[in-house]
């Protein structure tokens, strides 16, 4: 793993606080750049075994900080009102990739630094937020769909018209996403849109679709739909494929299904920011995510595909058997839309849109 | 002298504890819960406890949030004393009056991003101090407000007294105005502690990469699931303090003297 | 409210000294770390948002005018009449309460306080959700309800605006109970045993007495539950289900997820006018209980 090179100033943090020194033991084989430095990540909670980040500070010498975040709309906004700065390494989701970038707060990634990089699988370096992987690189992927109780509703959902006309045992008894770009999705891809539509008309036909589809709801709920699912409080859900699996986990009569009109394609990314000191580290950090055992390991951890065939080949075949959405090949998963940024007035459009619905 | 106990408000104030406290049992019954998830009971289990004390995150993020906390509320009731009397006494206009009072009723996304901006224009370095300092923005309004509460038809009448018998106004301050406001200041020091222990928006955009407080930790374990743990951290919190009162009202029990004789009112 | 003619001259010679220490810190922290942050901020509502997010420097009224949409004004009217019920039934709860508290024993007075406050200290984030396994259908309450025979169905107390208005009383009854005690406290047992002499009964005593004596600590404590009520977004999301928005909600909707900012402080600034509005009110109320000096209200 050569990233030995160039350029750095590899001293330290940019800020985000005092300046520990690291603990530099271990590093053997590693080149001596970036031991010693720190490295300053923003991730969301219990979304990486703490174990990965440890393995790693012990291997390069380096120190991880290693911040949380919530939500990709809370790290943007304070990633925008710092001006970029505060962090090197950051995760965020696919549309979010533009955004930082028309910004100017991406770095662009220098992949000869990432040696690991070719272990992406081929669809994933053809990502509609960012083909070619130029400023970010995929770190989990997957799609949306239905989550339900295989006991409580007879027929296998097959149709996002589950939450518009719904099936009277399932009425009142269904939750929707709350967060916007997931909102509306139900609404457009039964009606044909794209899930990135900017159209107006488009977005008032979703709009008036999902405002119909609200009567039969139990309530929008972005967080607690698998406790709702387990305790039977209900019966059928809009669902990240991960996320149901952690239903699943509790309550094995629960299944996911990506219905007929097709689904997302959502991706968590990480983004070398721009205003980083210690570019090196990201990168190397990067490419120690990217190694297949460090792979299995998250994916096992997270219940999370990576689109890395080596890494989901070396997952245990039992996990792969209790949570079946980690089948999901990357080629059904490109079949899918993937989600992009909406522009400047998509955005405002989205959010007037999604207002008025839960108003 | 009787002090009225009518029974509706002993009946009011049983009820009250009883809405305060009903989720609280719930917490706490379900710390014992083996399953992870609230809505099913799967057997009685202490795993949450050990987990508890071997997460070292959340214990430095408790941590955190204590600091951050005890420094707050110090400065706060300091500087939020000041300006109560200061408004009351020396403030005859409205707008004034009024505007200082705007941090604690602007929306506390505004203040975050603002303030980070600010930071972030300073060059400061965010850590824990920056959220103090956040938090001391709108906890110290609190204090002034309640400790105004105080000040209203205030016999300014003692302090003279004590003035024309030569205190100078620190001492006159410290021997008879304070004790008069205490229980003002000991209300608003509360409400500040608690403002700032459970505070989310601010303290998120104003802290550093490591300068993780409670809330931050809990709420960010929303994406994938906010475990019992944090039921048993308010389970320990719960009995820790009600222990503290119960060791508090034994050491005060009065030996001999009634209470009435112990000050009524100011 | 007159004012001593006499003492004026001589207090506003020594005025200053006190009023610098007095005020001083505490509008230097306001100004350096509020009026300066939030004023920028503030400011944006002028320009427009940037493509990405954040601001372009060229003015405009057009975030302003858009704020009069009818779906704003709409969010603003709901959380303002949702935010007034919820501060009117915790002050009905808390009055009591902080009455029976002010006269309590001076050893359990504090204590008394910390139990109200001790529920605080732990996240309100677990809190809310327990008030969702309560109030749901199959929940505690319906149980004990049906159990005891007083309703044969489940009521509908969760995801609907009862569960967020009870959920926003629940999250701010301390800071109703604390400023009414504070101000209760001061009053002592006086007044009122003044006015059982005058053969007033105690429901005339509070409502004569009492009550207008203890104005500015409710009128402190009903800003403190209106204000956030306006801002928390959990309670709506969790427990109303997501079919409730508040404005505060939107507000940072519109920071957070649209990038919006001069938007999101236009329906800001639409917060502050509206709560200037209350707290000049509330100055007035305040105006209006001087202290006495010099043997007379000042």
């Amino acid at each position: 793993m050569s990233v030995a090179v160039i350029v750095l100033a590899a001293c330290g943090s940019d800020d985000g606080g005092e300046t520990p020194p690291a603990a530099s033991d271990g590093g053997t084989t590693e080149p001596v750049d970036i031991s010693g430095t720190t490295l300053t990540i923003s991730n969301w909670d219990a979304y990486m075994p703490k174990s990965v980040v440890k393995d790693f500070e012990a291997e390069t010498g380096v120190t991880v900080e290693y911040a949380i975040h919530t939500t990709n709309e809370d790290i943007m906004g304070k990633l925008t009102a710092a001006n970029g700065t505060g962090f090197d390494l950051v995760f965020v989701s696919g549309p979010f990739v533009q955004a930082l970038n028309g910004l100017g707060y991406a770095a662009e990634i220098d992949q000869s630094q990432i040696p690991n990089i070719t272990n992406l699988d081929t669809e994933a370096t053809e990502l509609a937020y960012d083909p070619g992987n130029t400023h970010s690189v995929p770190y989990t992927w997957g799609t949306t769909g239905i989550c339900y109780r295989t006991d409580l509703v007879p027929q296998t959902p097959s149709t996002w018209e589950a939450f518009h006309t719904p099936e009277p045992d399932t009425e009142g008894k269904m939750t929707m996403l709350g967060t916007d770009r997931w909102l509306l999705q139900p609404a457009l891809l039964s009606l044909g849109y794209s899930v990135n539509t900017t159209d107006p008309g488009e977005i008032d036909e979703a709009k008036a679709w999902t405002m119909e589809a609200k009567e039969n709801l139990l309530a929008f709920d972005d967080t607690t739909f698998y406790a709702k699912l387990v305790s039977g409080e209900a019966s059928l859900v809009q669902a990240w494929d991960g996320w149901c699996e952690y239903g699943r986990a509790d309550e094995p009569k629960i299944d996911f299904v990506i219905p007929d009109e097709g689904s997302d394609l959502w991706t968590d990314t990480m983004v070398v920011m721009e205003s980083s000191e210690n570019k090196a580290a990201a990168y190397a950090f990067i490419d120690y995510i990217l190694r297949p055992e460090v792979g299995k390991s998250i994916v096992e951890y997270t219940l999370y595909k990576m689109p890395n065939a080596e890494v989901m080949a070396a997952v245990s075949p039992k996990v792969i058997q209790d949570f079946p959405t980690l089948a999901i090949t990357p080629t059904e998963l490109f079949e899918q839309e993937a989600q992009t940024d909406l522009g400047e007035e998509g955005t405002i459009l989205w959010t007037e849109a999604a207002t008025e619905i839960k108003a | 002298m009787a002090v009225r106990r009518s029974r509706y408000l002993r009946v009011h104030m049983g009820f009250l504890f009883l809405f305060l406290y009903l989720p609280i049992a719930v917490l706490v019954v379900l710390s014992f819960n083996s399953s992870g998830l609230p809505t099913v009971w799967e057997g009685f289990s202490l795993q949450w406890y050990r987990e508890l004390i071997g997460d070292e995150e959340l214990l430095a993020a408790i941590k955190n949030s204590l600091i951050v906390a005890g420094f707050v509320t110090a400065i706060s009731v300091v500087l939020g004393t000041l300006l109560a009397l200061g408004l009351q006494r020396t403030v005859r206009s409205r707008v004034l009056d009024s505007a200082l009072f705007l941090p604690a009723v602007i929306p506390d996304i505004v203040l975050a991003i603002g303030l980070l901006s600010f930071f972030n224009l300073l060059k400061f370095t965010l850590g824990l101090h920056t959220i103090v300092i956040a938090h001391v923005v709108f906890d110290m309004i609190f204090v002034a407000a309640i400790v105004r509460t105080r000040l209203g038809y205030f016999d300014r009448r003692i302090e003279e007294a004590a003035a024309d018998l030569g205190a100078n106004p620190v001492t006159t301050f410290l021997l008879v105005t304070l004790p008069a406001i205490l229980p003002g200041v000991i209300a608003g020091a509360l409400v500040a502690f608690t403002l700032s222990i459970d505070e989310f928006v601010i303290a998120f955009f104003n802290s550093g990469p490591t300068s993780i407080t409670f809330p931050i930790k809990v709420y960010s374990m929303i994406r994938f699931g906010v475990t019992p743990v944090i039921n048993a951290v308010a389970a320990i919190v719960m009995v820790v303090s009600l222990l503290t009162i119960l060791i508090a009202l034994r050491l005060t029990r009065p030996k001999g003297e009634t209470s009435a004789s112990l000050g009524v009112g100011a | 409210m007159s004012t001593a003619a006499a003492p004026a001259r001589r207090a506003r010679g020594r005025v200053w000294g006190p009023r610098v220490v007095l005020l001083g810190p505490g509008t230097a922290w306001w100004l350096v770390f509020f009026l300066v942050p939030v004023g920028v901020l503030i400011a944006y509502s002028f320009f427009s948002r940037g493509p990405y997010g954040g601001v372009i420097y060229e003015p405009t009224l057009k975030n302003y005018v858009r704020a009069f949409d009818p779906l704003y004004i709409g969010v603003l009217w709901t959380s303002v009449r949702i935010a007034t019920i919820a501060t009117a039934t915790s002050l009905l709860l808390a009055y009591p309460a902080a009455l029976f508290i002010a006269r309590a024993s001076s050893r359990w007075r504090v204590p008394l306080l910390v139990l109200v406050i001790l529920p605080f200290w732990t996240s309100f984030l677990i809190r809310t959700y327990a008030w969702m396994l309560l109030l749901n259908p199959a929940g505690l309450i319906n149980k004990v309800l049906m159990g005891i025979g007083v309703i044969d169905e489940p009521l509908p107390l969760l995801y609907n605006e009862f569960a967020v208005t009870l959920g926003l009383v629940y999250a701010y009854l301390p800071l109703m109970v604390l400023p009414i005690y504070a101000s209760l406290e001061r009053l002592g047992p006086q007044a009122s045993e003044a006015a059982a002499d005058l053969y007033a009964t105690p429901v005339q005593t509070l409502r004569k007495v009492t009550i207008p004596l203890t104005l500015p600590g409710i009128v402190a404590g009903c800003i403190f539950v209106f204000v956030p009520s306006l801002g928390n977004f959990i309670v709506p999301d969790l427990l109303g289900g997501g079919q409730t928005v508040m404005i505060g909600n939107v507000i940072q909707q519109q920071f957070l997820t649209a990038r919006d900012w001069p938007f999101g402080a236009v329906l800001a600034m639409s917060v502050i006018v509206l709560m200037f509005l209350v707290l000049a009110v509330q100055a007035q109320v305040l105006r209006r209980t001087q202290e006495v000096e010099h043997g007379r209200p000042a």
